[in-house]
């Protein structure tokens, strides 16, 4: 489904990774691992087609995402390291927002539903500059709840949260697996899930 | 067809960028502020003199217009960049060029609108002619969008760029200057008594092509500067 | 067969031809620009209206012909390198454009010299001086935004966008000053219709024009050369070709 052919990338002078090469069917797990600053980020930007390979190609069912443009996007979830809040607006609307700009609005009772399950209905209507890095990251990934991408990107998604939220996202995103669904993660959490295949990219080497 | 439809994601983003700036009201005062308090520094500067102001007042309001556009470009992606929304903008099923054709739209409605609402109380300062006045607006009605389309390439090219914002007048004035001359040339023909038609129809054809192509150029500008 | 062009397209094999023809399109700069002058001030009558002052068209005119030609083979390459993402065409727009900007420069200089005996005035807003000066602007910022940004590819691709809009709205502000000139003026002199212009003038004109030519592509391929160096110096080849550069 999702494969990286020799894929190389430049960052300035420094030459990031070269020769990458990984293959993920529906249902499974790639897992991007490596020391900060090996360019676990810069690979899933291009997974994502934000950058552009120096070398190889991304493909996505076949096709280079490069072609397929605003159709893959369509597939396509990421969540970086911005939790891409507007400071003004509260967490309903960014959440609205947000969903809009992924393809799928959702009316205001899908997204307080959304935020509920996450556990932040109470902050539902307060704007995100009062919110804390948790409860910004919590409501950035109720987005997951409400996409049908069938690829989730997650940069980091654990950083910030407690304990009951990361057991919620994993669970969530265990769902996502079993569904056919599939993800790349970097984290420094332990991530794995009964039963699901999980792939390794190890960068930095 | 599944999602928002066209229209609903150029809809859904001037929404969006029209209640963020609904929530800060000074930003959109500051711009307008600034395009009063300059046009109103040439009588200090030239002199009270009526007959020289009303020959220079098109050109003033004009170039006051373009410097105060210039002004508020620095908002126009550079925040949405800083808090990653503008990531998630160009990972959108919809076609990028559209949710740049909303920001824009957004940014002419809040920056371009009031400079076109306030230009005849301006006008009438400086002792143009009635129909002086109506012309002005409809120039710059004519003229202000086109202003936020190229100006919108400016911003797009310098995103995080240090200095950004002194460098976007640098790159986009000299290909503002088209729109200067036919704007003030709309008003110079009206006051003077000729036939400005010529004039406006340059300025529209101007605004035609960089609708056509304004937001499909930024869009392209947009990919290179999140590379 | 064709020529395979794309092969000199990678800085490996561009390095060292450029190498090889610096010397040569320098020499005939050199060369050029001596039968121009000669031409130019020896042989070209004096203008019977103008007087010796106009013999300043002999680097006033290919110096604004060279302004605007060097500016869209600067957008030309920066087309090419945005839609073949090849890296040496963002390395050839990045080092036309300082010799572009130095003719627009000594073109307005040059007019600004001209202008004091024809017009009595060192700055007149005629529609093709005030055409120059902008054009000056658009090369100011090229090399301003590709200097702010840090990253050299986006620099130059961003720039490389930025030449291209800038190119296409050339013929836009030409047309627009000139309209606005001679609405303001009404027909002024314009300072490349010398009227009844005697051949030995053209062709003064037309060597240094070649001249002027020659040095572009001797000095942008020497900015090339260096770009190359130091973009690429982590590259083995680099160490190769280096070395059997110092033996020869």
């Amino acid at each position: 489904m999702l494969r990286g052919e020799s894929l190389a990338a430049v960052r300035g002078d420094r030459r990031l990774f070269a020769e990458l090469n990984f293959d993920l069917q529906a249902g499974e797990m790639l897992y991007v691992g490596g020391p900060n600053g090996s360019g676990k980020t810069t690979l899933l930007r291009m997974i994502c087609g934000l950058v552009l390979p120096v070398a190889g190609r991304v493909l996505w069912g076949g096709e280079d995402i490069q072609s397929l443009d605003d159709a893959y996007r369509a597939d396509l979830l990421y969540c970086g390291h911005h939790t891409a809040l507007k400071d003004d607006l509260t967490g309903l609307e960014n959440l609205r927002f947000a969903s809009m700009l992924g393809g799928r609005p959702v009316n205001e009772d899908e997204a307080l539903a959304a935020l509920e399950r996450m556990g932040m209905f109470e902050v539902a209507d307060l704007p995100a500059r009062v919110m804390s890095q948790g409860q910004k990251r919590r409501v950035n990934l109720a987005r997951l709840l409400l996409t049908r991408a069938r690829l989730w990107v997650l940069d980091e998604p654990f950083t910030a949260l407690d304990a009951a939220a990361v057991e919620a996202l994993r669970a969530t995103l265990a769902d996502h697996l079993r569904a056919g669904g599939m993800l790349v993660l970097t984290t420094h959490q332990q991530a794995s899930f009964d039963g699901i295949t999980v792939r390794h990219v190890e960068m930095g080497q | 067809m599944r999602g928002p439809g066209l229209a609903g994601i150029v809809g859904g983003v001037i929404v969006r960028d029209l209640t963020l700036a609904g929530r800060r009201p000074v930003d959109v005062m500051t711009a307008v502020i600034f395009f009063v308090i300059v046009v109103s520094l040439f009588p200090l500067a030239v002199g009270p003199e009526s007959r020289t102001l009303a020959t220079i007042a098109p050109g003033v309001v004009w170039v006051a217009a373009l410097l105060a556009s210039m002004l508020s470009l620095g908002r126009l992606f550079n925040a949405d960049y800083a808090d990653g929304t503008l990531e998630q903008m160009l990972l959108a099923p919809q076609p990028l060029s559209l949710i740049v054709l909303g920001k824009v739209a957004a940014h002419w409605l809040v920056a371009g609108a009031p400079l076109v609402l306030i230009s005849p109380l301006l006008g009438l300062q400086f002792g143009l002619p009635a129909e002086g006045l109506a012309m002005l607006a409809l120039a710059l009605l004519l003229g202000t969008p086109a202003l936020s389309l190229v100006g919108a390439l400016g911003a797009a090219l310098t995103i995080g760029v240090r200095g950004g914002g002194a460098l976007v007048s640098l790159l986009v004035l000299p290909l503002c200057v088209p729109v200067l001359i036919f704007g003030a040339g709309a008003v110079e023909a009206a006051v003077s008594g000729m036939d400005a038609g010529a004039h406006l129809s340059l300025l529209g054809a101007f605004l035609v092509m960089a609708l056509c192509f304004g937001p499909w150029v930024t869009a392209a500008a947009l990919r290179i500067a999140l590379d | 067969m064709a020529v395979n062009w794309f092969k000199y397209s990678s800085p490996a094999s561009f390095y060292p031809l450029a190498g090889r023809v610096i010397p040569w399109f320098a020499a005939a700069a050199a060369v050029f620009t001596v039968i121009g002058l000669w031409i130019g001030f020896f042989v070209a009558p004096t203008d019977y209206q103008q007087g010796e002052a106009y013999r300043i068209i002999y680097i006033h005119v290919p110096a604004a012909w060279m302004s605007m030609f060097v500016y869209l083979v600067m957008a030309a390459y920066a087309a090419l390198g945005i839609v073949f993402n090849t890296r040496l065409s963002g390395y050839m727009a990045r080092a036309l454009a300082p010799t572009g900007a130095m003719f627009t420069f000594v073109a307005l200089w040059t007019g600004a010299l001209w202008g004091r005996p024809m017009w009595g005035a060192w700055w007149v807003w005629d529609a093709r001086l005030t055409s120059e000066l902008i054009l000056l602007f658009l090369y100011l910022g090229f090399i301003a935004l590709h200097s702010a940004i840090d990253d050299p590819r986006r620099a130059a691709r961003a720039s490389g966008l930025l030449a291209i809009v800038g190119a296409v709205n050339v013929p836009i502000i030409y047309f627009s000053v000139q309209w606005w000139n001679t609405l303001h003026q009404g027909a002024s002199i314009s300072l490349t219709q010398a009227p009844s212009m005697a051949k030995t003038m053209l062709a003064g004109m037309l060597v240094m024009a070649v001249a002027a030519w020659c040095y572009t592509v001797a000095v942008a391929l020497a900015r090339v050369r260096c770009e190359i160096l130091e973009r690429e110096r982590h590259a083995d080849w680099i160490g190769d070709a280096l070395a059997r550069e110092s033996r020869s």
